[in-house]
């Protein structure tokens, strides 16, 4: 399927980029009339994809984060997160609630949230490659008043 | 700052306030520890009025400081929830956990 629209934006792994990529999924999501439930669930399933490209992905180092959004025909919209780093060694168990490598300061509830709030979330990773998350979300119509 | 405190006696209230994100969060969570270390409360109040947003970095927040209220044997309760920051703690059962108004 051919999207309507589409933005592609890459930024440094800074954790100051959190609250822009968050922000700009929800302006971008905004062509869809979404409710606020909507835009809060799609803001806080990407904060969770780029904080792990930002904790996990690079560790030690700054590296580049890759933020693709689509919007389709059906009013669904797609958010593709890519890094270029170390990688996940096993999906499964990164995907399981509570497991985390980052610490005490982590919840290990990430792909949780993101799999609750979001209709699919898929994962491809490569150790030492990269990782890629795909976020989808189906947005309601709603009746035009 | 966002993290603001009250104390009445051996009660604390800790307001905190903005996006609590990966970004913002291991500086409230540090004052929040400092602040229950300080103030060695027996009822915690955590008060997140002022929460704009809320991620999985929030449910890290609020379980340390469930913890931490633990090894003071005392208690703790999350009041003044907004929805957003409410469908994130209940999407990790913390509701289960701790007491929520």
């Amino acid at each position: 399927m051919k999207p309507i629209n589409e933005v592609k934006m890459t930024f440094p792994s800074r954790s100051a980029n959190e609250g822009f990529a968050r922000t700009a999924a929800a302006c971008f999501a905004a062509q869809l009339d979404p409710t606020l439930d909507e835009v809060n669930d799609i803001k806080t399933a990407v904060s969770e994809a780029v904080t792990n490209c930002i904790v996990h992905a690079y560790p030690d180092a700054l590296g580049t984060v890759t933020m693709r959004m689509r919007l389709f025909g059906d009013n669904t919209l797609e958010i593709v997160v890519h890094d270029n780093g170390v990688g996940i060694a096993d999906i499964e168990q990164a995907r399981t609630p509570l497991y985390t490598t980052g610490g005490t300061d982590r919840s290990g509830m990430g792909f949780t949230i993101m799999e609750s709030f979001m209709d699919s979330v898929k994962v491809r990773s490569r150790l030492g490659k990269g990782t890629t998350v795909v976020l989808r979300r189906r947005i309601s119509r709603r009746a035009q008043g | 700052m966002p993290v603001d405190c009250v104390q009445e006696g051996r009660a604390l209230t800790i307001q905190v306030s903005g996006e609590v994100d990966h970004h913002a969060a291991r500086a409230i969570m540090e004052e929040v520890s400092r602040q229950l270390d300080a103030a060695l409360p027996r009822n915690l109040t955590m008060d997140l009025s002022g929460v704009t947003f809320m991620d999985s970095s929030g449910i890290a927040l609020v379980l340390r400081a469930y913890q931490h209220m633990g090894r003071l044997q005392g208690s703790m309760t999350v009041t003044h929830v907004p929805d957003q920051a409410m469908k994130v703690l209940k999407a990790a059962g913390i509701d289960h956990l701790i007491p929520m108004e």
